[in-house]
């Protein structure tokens, strides 16, 4: 079968055997959980209880109450034993809930199962999203409800359910498709019905065959298409995948609603037909928690709020020597100084190996590759000249903003220079350059 | 606030890299030159290694001195490109030139070609042809005084390249040009680098398949010189010779596989590539048939290198989702 792709990118070893044969395991919650009130794009939840209270398992914690957030719950049921600051694997410190497990998971869902639906009007599928915390589960949090109410002007034509998981290392999202099929296609299904899309598309990596099988299998009389991408490195990117699957180019600084198309994650989905379905808010997620520096890797649904340490722990332990710690994949993840911060919404993995220590940097040789591998069609080279002689007028035109921080440029790099570093300090400085002359 | 836990490192991401690397790059170039620089050896023996070698021990000094004199660390002395400068250079002499000439132009090539830009990757200009085109001026006559091969036995006391007879003894009338088969295998009289087309072709299939060199170059080169020079021979081949002869002739080959290649100085994208490739072909037809020189690769390749910096300005890949110009 011909499989569909886009132009650049990189192949890094997949490293996915690890676990790819391995089924979500559920991890026992933990004794205590700390619940970060900042766990997706925008601005943090307001906290609903205080210290001392008893609280069940997804009662809503927190309230995302500005335009731009989401709500947050718990995922044990338990005594609030503090509602003040702790750190987050963004690397800063955060509002946070810490909840002491009582062990009984007293839930309040599913209050009641709703009967049909598919028959649900947009506005109440919104409204059920919305009350779930559900945020973007690929890695990047976007409030989902949000992501579901594109501006009027831009009807959706298209859903494309992302399971590409082109992060090497990580296999949470294949085992959703192949243990969960049913549940991501009725997501799907939910997802289109909030958006009136007509056309329903799901893309997955050539390297995940049976995870393509399980879905088409699912998929027979119902309008979804799965389509096998070739696997590339961003394949899972949003403006590589649409124009890998529909030949359409999102216009630069635009959104995929710009070419009537959204985007979501297969977990994502899932988690919308729970909470459409069941009134199951997002209290737990599936993650990888793999690498070489893991000593039993596993796929594991965990609840929110879970250290590291104690996921980490739950696969055998960290191996000595391990000295890289990142949440999320290789190329995205970003890297942890310590194991006691808490598994979030972010979390697609939990990763440990022994890193090299860096390369020595030579000065650019003008090799060219970061800019036959950019899949922004960037000159990332000419982006990182910019912003260290800083000029960075040019670094604008020259599309700095574009980047979407994927790291082709620096894999490839002979130099060994860090490029997205360079850029991304860059993109920060260009943007608060650009708030200081609106403001 | 949790402790920290002093084992884990903080890095950005991404947390992989490719194993390739600068120095494998330009080591991968050096061996690439081995087919060359030993059929080199074998057409003009021990003139050939005596060249090579004193190129590249004096690229090496004159790197390091450079180095101490800017604190940079020495380290940057086995990243192997001024190396690749000393031999690259030795390949593009004539076999007779005396050694102390050599060896200035291999200072001339590190010190004014690269180091005074800055070193690796800050240069405009091909190093190892600043070094050459340095000797073509101070010492003209040395630099246009070429021995025959070992293998040839020859009476007379000159004796011309191919590119030379065809153009000022008039070798097509006369019959005398060389022939395409002398020419593949290399038994012609040139600079060390010119003579075996073999040799050449077998160390850059060598770096495309690594892809160390950007294929578009070379295939540029060779397309535009073969149809500027295709047109005059096909209008008159009494008095032009084939395209083929050019491609195979003098320097065009070294030029095109091994000089316009360097990263360095030319362009990072596909479009500035195509382009510089065609005008360094353009130019060499032009110097080779109306020019006062039988040969013009080498001023080609360095007037094409001063425009990189501006092909690289104006032939910006289209970003992604950026409006294609009408």
């Amino acid at each position: 079968m011909r499989t569909k792709t886009f132009p650049h990118g990189i192949h890094p070893d997949e490293s996915k055997q690890l676990t790819a044969d391995k089924p979500l395991e559920t991890m026992p919650p933990p004794e205590k959980v700390f619940i970060p009130l900042l766990q997706h794009f925008g601005s943090p939840a307001e906290p609903l209880v205080n210290k001392g209270d008893e609280v069940s398992l997804g009662q809503k914690i927190g309230e995302g109450k500005t335009l731009f957030s989401a709500s947050v719950h718990s995922s044990v049921s338990g005594k609030v034993l503090a509602v003040d600051h702790y750190l987050h694997p963004g690397g800063n410190m955060v509002p946070a809930v810490t909840i002491a497990n009582d062990g009984a998971d007293r839930s309040l869902f599913p209050e009641k199962e709703t009967k049909d639906p598919i028959s649900l009007s947009p506005e109440e599928i919104r409204e059920k999203v919305k009350e779930a915390g559900i945020v973007g589960l690929g890695g990047a949090a976007f409030p989902t409800s949000v992501k579901l109410t594109p501006p009027k002007d831009k009807p959706i034509d298209t859903i494309i359910i992302n399971g590409c998981e082109c992060e090497p290392i990580l296999t949470a999202d294949y085992r959703l498709m192949l243990e969960f099929p049913e549940d991501i296609l009725k997501g799907a299904e939910i997802i289109c019905k909030a958006t009136g899309a007509n056309r329903l598309l799901v893309g997955i990596e050539d390297n995940k065959r049976s995870a393509f099988e399980a879905l088409r299998k699912c998929a027979q009389n119902t309008r979804a298409e799965i389509v096998l991408l070739k696997t590339k490195y961003p394949q899972g990117a949003e403006k590589n995948l649409i124009s890998a699957l529909l030949q359409r180019e999102v216009p630069r600084g635009g959104l995929p609603f710009d070419v009537g198309v959204m985007v979501q994650n297969v977990g994502t989905t899932k988690a919308v037909w729970e909470a459409v379905s069941q009134g199951i808010p997002l209290y737990q997620r599936a993650i990888t928690v793999s690498g070489p520096g893991i000593k039993e890797p596993k796929n594991l649904l965990v609840r929110l709020g879970t250290s590291f340490k104690e996921a980490v722990d739950f696969c055998g332990g960290l191996k000595g020597g391990s000295n890289l710690l990142v949440m999320g994949g290789p190329m995205m993840g970003l890297s942890q100084w310590s194991l006691e911060v808490p598994v979030v919404k972010a979390t697609s993995g939990i990763l440990a190996w022994d890193a090299p220590s860096p390369a020595s940097e030579y000065a650019c040789i003008s090799c060219s590759r970061c800019v036959g591998h950019c899949p922004m069609r960037l000159v990332p080279t000419q982006l990182m000249k910019c912003v260290k002689y800083e000029n960075l007028t040019l670094a604008e035109n020259w599309g700095i903003l574009d980047c979407v921080e994927c790291g082709c440029c620096q894999y490839v790099c002979p130099s060994k220079i860090p490029l997205v570093h360079w850029i991304r300090w860059g993109k920060n400085e260009v943007m608060s350059l650009k708030r200081k002359k609106s403001a | 606030m949790p402790e920290k836990n002093n084992s884990f490192i903080i890095q950005s991401s991404p947390h992989l890299r490719e194993k390739d690397s600068v120095p494998k790059i330009m080591f991968s170039v050096i061996i690439s030159l081995l087919p060359a620089a030993f059929a080199s050896v074998y057409f003009f023996r021990f003139r050939a290694a005596l060249l090579l070698f004193s190129c590249l021990a004096a690229s090496l000094i004159t790197e390091a001195l450079f180095l101490w004199l800017r604190k940079r660390p020495l380290r940057y002395l086995l990243d192997g490109s001024a190396a690749i400068t000393g031999i690259l250079l030795a390949m593009t002499l004539p076999p007779s030139l005396p050694l102390e000439f050599a060896i200035i132009g291999a200072v001339v090539a590190i010190g004014l070609g690269k180091q005074a830009f800055g070193g690796l990757g800050h240069n405009i200009f091909n190093p190892a042809l600043v070094g050459r085109a340095f000797l073509q001026t101070a010492f003209p006559v040395a630099m246009t005084t070429w021995i025959p091969p070992a293998m040839i036995k020859v009476n007379t006391a000159t004796f011309a390249t191919p590119l030379g007879n065809l153009k000022f003894q008039d070798a097509i009338s006369q019959g005398t040009l060389t022939s395409l088969e002398e020419l593949f295998w290399g038994n012609v009289g040139g600079c060390l680098g010119e003579t075996s087309a073999l040799a050449l072709m077998l160390g850059a299939l060598y770096l495309l398949l690594r892809r160390s060199i950007d294929w578009r170059i070379p295939v540029g080169i060779i397309l535009s010189l073969s149809l500027f020079t295709g047109i005059f021979w096909l209008t008159n081949p009494g008095k032009y010779a084939s395209p083929l002869f050019h491609v195979l002739a003098g320097s065009l080959l070294i030029g095109a596989l091994f000089m316009a290649t360097d990263m360095v100085t030319s362009p990072i994208s596909p479009l500035g590539a195509w382009i510089y490739a065609l005008g360094i072909g353009l130019v060499i037809g032009l110097i080779r048939l109306f020019g006062g020189y039988a040969e013009g690769v080498m001023y080609s390749i360095l007037f094409m290198n001063a425009f990189v910096p501006l092909l690289n300005k104006y032939t910006r890949p289209r970003i992604l989702g950026e409006e294609r110009k009408t």
